[in-house]
């Protein structure tokens, strides 16, 4: 048995670099420090079913094929598609999207990640009133306050408040006794219990509770006995915590970017954390899920200068979310043929995009049997970064960290098969 | 692969050369005497030809550029390009993005742009830019006038010691000089609050931003740094700050110019001395300072400047100064970016509008010009606009042109900037116009030399790298101080551009975009022993306070695709 160290969990947007592998041959068989969804990913624990080699579907049956069929099969749904769509992309590194976004261009396609289902309201808020963020080290080091808005940490980002907020930082030499953590969300949960104070918000009230706290923030009374459900004099008391805070940092997730109101309650969310630097230190982080989310953002901004949903159809890229998101295309049955990288709408998109999906040809590039597999033309498997590729990845909060490869099981990167599919997609269109 | 470019009226300044017609010769990439009868030749009869441009200062590649151009949809919209064959698209006015960066700097005959400021843990980030920025040979200077261990080391008065972590880091980042951006402040500005002025503590290690600067020269001589240090002032933007400016400049001096590589003479940059220049109390009393801080740079020979001239657009601030930013924010209420990085060092983004109409931008506008004008020696001042912070880098022309054109400026101080120029600076007692030999020297000659690259860039000589703009303006018919139009769509759309001996510009398109532009960065080491100590030590604090490990910080080779190391002191 080999170990491998300091290995990059290819899973959450904590992009953990502290893992321990345990190898055997081809095979990741055991792990250390990652958390319990981090190592089921390693070991391959969750059981689906691992493709290893191409596959069309032709009369209704997957069938094996060389990689060049599935290659050429795939560049000409992009080449001949009207309004191709290429979607996905959270998964994997850095360097594939850089392909991808090229790919698109040449393709004059729309690209978009995952953040149009996810963050997608973060991004829009951040665009209107700005983006006041620090790295998890500052998290640690300095955080007397820390504040939970709509996430589940405990759950969804299990080693965030182990690796930030119970551990000692230099400020912070007690760790958790040093901080007060509040968190804000409708339902109790296990981070919940964890809280210095809880403010059990009504359901889709995150604005009005937001509004009342900026207002108490700016020297206002609040005139009802308690907005969002929440007792006035809880609320001056979490303003009066997070006002004097020595540094304060704000994390937040789908439970407000989702909530009613979306981006706008994530536009008030960030003026609040403004405002309070009046008074106060105080920064934000967006929990981003997937490991990479983040790193398309990046790719896609310094490549053609929008973070998603960049349409490409005039041969320059334009920018209108709420037109050029995937959903739209879908939905408006826009979209005549779809490419799916490193991620899975056909678990997550609503239904009447899936129909759309269902009618036109949908290559995915994917190692593993999915629900969108099961909807898919074309399926292309990859070697899976941080475990059998290299590759860069953007931690949530931007920091960017390269991915191991420990383990060599002979297929393509999602970048190579990319590049080919680009080469092949060039040789269409310059014969056209 | 052989070139001849015939009949060119050259300006050289490293070699002299001021408007001389003379044939360049190239062969393999490089400049050389003769070349065979088979060279390709380019005609350039009646135009200029200068060494490729070097940009010392600016923003194009990293974290904070590209929260730049997130944040901010509305300005790549107000610029958008399309694939082109053997093109990529882009989009981005004050900000473009990374494939536009370097077209648009090769388009206006620049070979070389040096990325001002990169926090050693997002490293990475600035390197993968670099690798997505056609044409263009780059550096990036990691940010140390912050940083906990630099302070640390400071404060317990071991130079030793910073010197081996200072040369560690350069390695480690690939990173190319010392940066310090507001010592001691952003430091502070972990905190929420700044510090004022060179004697002000930084919480906690309680080194003043005066020690800090004075260290860090130090230890930048010690290591035998082919750039010195790189200096962004305390007080940034603030009314009376030319004091602070000018006592921070005094702090290197004596201190002795130790260059392992280049030939530079100075132990000081200090950079967008524009916003450093600024007299009164408060923006009422404001007014130009310009003159002192020109006379000093006169009177002292340790130190150049670059001007960080406004050039009157709408545009994004972004700087690793991160109190000023938020400061920039309160006053005017545009959207507000923050990155604080951990131990080492912080930034922001702000939109700006520097409108002609308003007092404020029009007198920084006039107070660039004064430092351009007032500043006789050129081999001691930069031409920046420390993009994209006071105007985008793609406005180099018109500031060129506003230099060598008295004309021009008349124009614009009695057409189109606020009476205030007039009032709080002296800019419409200057007549001075620059030659096109001062022109070469402040975009091309001085930055080289001062970067400690002037053998291979910034000059025409035999041996230098084959970087060469030709311009359509012809200094015997035309005359820039009255044709001003003309010159600077000359000088935006270069006729030819040739880098490394290839054509990638031709009449003002990029036809070939040449090879990846090389990433410099510093190899030094200094005392082996004592640096495997302090690594040590590093490492203990990556366990304890980084969220990185140790393993996984420094930027492997994989991200430099032409890698070029330029010595420092190697013990
Ligand atoms: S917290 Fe996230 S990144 Fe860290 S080990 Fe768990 S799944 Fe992996
Ligand atoms: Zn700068």
């Amino acid at each position: 048995m080999e170990i491998v160290k300091n290995v990059v969990c290819p899973f959450c947007g904590m992009l953990c670099d502290d893992i321990i592998c345990k190898v055997e041959g081809d095979e990741i068989v055991g792990t250390l420090n990652a958390c319990r969804i981090g190592h089921s990913k390693f070991v391959h624990a969750e059981g689906a079913e691992r493709y290893k080699k191409p596959l069309i579907r032709k009369n209704g049956e997957l069938v094996e094929v060389t990689m060049e069929e599935a290659i050429d099969k795939a560049a000409t749904v992009l080449a001949e598609s009207k309004r191709p769509l290429m979607y996905g992309w959270s998964c994997t590194d850095c360097d594939a999207q850089a392909v991808g976004v090229e790919l698109a261009e040449e393709a004059k396609a729309i690209i978009d990640n995952t953040a149009s289902v996810c963050h997608g309201p973060s991004v829009l808020a951040l665009q209107d009133v700005g983006y006041p963020i620090c790295t998890f080290g500052e998290v640690k080091n300095r955080a007397d306050v820390v504040v939970y808005w709509g996430c589940n940490p405990m759950h969804a980002h299990p080693r965030n408040l182990s690796r930030l907020v119970f551990s000692r930082g230099f400020f912070r030499e007690r760790g958790l006794a040093d901080r007060t953590v509040i968190v804000v969300d409708p339902r109790k949960s296990d981070s919940s219990k964890l809280a210095d104070i809880h403010l059990q918000l009504d359901y889709d009230k995150d604005y009005e509770l937001l509004d009342a706290m900026r207002a108490v923030l700016l020297g206002n009374e609040i005139l009802y006995d308690e907005v969002a459900g929440i007792p006035k004099e809880t609320i001056y008391e979490a303003v009066d915590v997070l006002k004097n805070a020595k540094f304060g940092v704000l994390f937040f997730g789908m439970g407000i970017t989702h909530s009613r109101g979306k981006h706008r309650n994530i536009d008030t969310a960030i003026c609040l954390v403004t405002d309070l630097n009046d008074s106060a230190k105080f920064t934000l982080i967006p929990m981003r899920g997937h490991y990479n989310v983040t790193g398309f953002n990046q790719v896609c901004t310094w490549e053609s200068g929008y973070p998603f949903c960049v349409d490409f159809a005039t041969g320059s890229a334009r920018y209108n979310p709420g037109e050029t998101g995937s959903n739209d295309l879908l939905q408006n049955k826009e979209t005549d043929g779809m490419m799916v990288v490193a991620s899975d709408p056909g678990a997550h998109f609503p239904q009447k995009a899936l129909e759309r999906m269902a009618e036109i040809p949908v290559i995915s590039i994917e190692p593993h049997r999915t629900p969108t597999t099961e909807m898919a033309d074309i399926i292309i498997p990859p070697a899976i970064v941080g475990m059998e590729a290299e590759g860069t990845a953007y931690r949530m909060e931007g920091v960017p960290i390269r991915m191991r490869k420990v383990v060599d099981i002979g297929l393509l990167s999602d970048k190579e098969i990319l590049e080919r599919i680009l080469t092949r997609v060039k040789e269409i269109n310059a014969s056209k | 692969m052989e070139h001849i470019i015939k009949n060119g009226i050259v300006y050289d300044p490293l070699n002299n050369i001021d408007g001389e017609q003379k044939d360049i010769c190239i062969k393999d990439g490089k400049i050389v005497d003769s070349v065979s009868a088979d060279a390709n030749v380019t005609d350039a009869s009646g135009q200029i030809i200068m060494p490729g441009g070097v940009d010392p200062h600016t923003h194009i590649a990293g974290a904070k550029v590209n929260v730049g151009r997130m944040i901010r949809p509305e300005d790549s919209k107000k610029d958008v390009v399309g694939r082109a064959p053997g093109q990529r698209g882009g989009s981005g006015f004050s900000v473009p993005s990374t494939f536009m960066t370097g077209y648009r700097y090769a388009q206006m005959g620049y070979t070389t742009a040096m990325e001002a400021a990169m926090p050693p843990l997002l490293a990475r980030h600035t390197h993968e830019e670099f690798h997505d920025t056609p044409i263009i040979d780059h550096a990036a200077y990691p940010l140390f006038g912050n940083n906990w261990f630099v302070m640390q080391y400071l404060k317990e008065g071991d130079l030793d010691k910073t010197a081996a972590y200072a040369s560690w880091l350069l390695r480690a980042t690939k990173g190319y000089a010392i940066k310090i951006v507001n010592p001691a402040g952003t430091e502070a500005w972990a905190w929420g609050g700044n510090v004022h002025g060179i004697d002000d503590p930084a919480p906690y290690f309680d080194v003043t931003g005066g020690e800090i600067i004075k260290g860090l020269a130090e230890v930048n001589e010690m290591l035998g740094l082919p750039h010195p240090i790189h200096l962004h002032c305390n007080d940034l933007g603030h009314p009376g700050n030319y004091e602070t400016t000018l006592k921070s400049f005094d702090i290197p001096k004596g201190i002795k110019a130790n260059p392992i590589t280049g030939n530079r003479d100075k132990v000081l940059y200090a950079t967008h001395v524009q916003f450093h220049s600024y007299g009164g109390t408060n923006w009422r009393d404001f007014v130009s300072e310009a003159p002192k801080i020109a006379d000093y740079v006169n009177k002292n020979d340790h130190i150049v400047i670059d001007v960080g001239q406004v050039t009157l657009d709408e545009t994004t601030t972004m700087t690793a100064d991160g109190p000023m930013e938020y400061d920039l924010h309160t006053l005017n209420g545009l959207k507000w970016a923050n990155c604080d990085v951990e131990l080492e060092t912080g930034s922001g983004v702000v939109p700006f509008i520097y409108s002609g109409k308003a007092p404020v931008p029009s007198s920084q506008w006039a107070i660039g010009l004064e430092l351009f004008l007032l500043v006789n020696d050129p081999e001691k001042i930069c031409l920046t606009t420390d993009s994209p912070n006071a105007g985008p880098f793609t406005r180099y022309p018109r500031v060129m042109s506003w230099l060598m054109s008295n004309k021009y400026r008349e124009d614009m101080i009695e057409n189109h900037v606020h009476k205030w120029a007039q009032k709080k600076t002296s800019i419409a007692t200057i007549d001075r116009e620059y030659s096109f030999f001062e022109i070469a020297q402040i975009s091309r000659a001085t930055p080289a030399k001062v970067l400690g690259l002037s053998d291979t860039k910034g000059h025409l000589g035999v041996g230098a790298d084959a970087d060469i703009a030709i311009y359509p303006f012809n200094p015997e018919t035309q005359d820039p101080s009255t044709d001003y139009m003309k010159l600077e769509e000359a000088l935006t759309a270069a006729s030819y551009v040739f880098k490394d001996g290839e054509i990638v510009v031709k009449d003002g398109k990029v036809v070939n975009i040449g090879l990846p532009g090389r990433c410099y960065w510093v190899n030094s080491i200094y005392d082996e022993e004592l640096e495997k100590q302090i690594v040590g030590e590093v490492e203990t604090m990556f366990k304890r306070y980084y969220s990185v490990n140790f393993a996984n910080y420094a930027v492997q080779d994989e991200y430099l695709p032409r890698s070029t190391p330029v010595d420092g002191v190697i013990l």
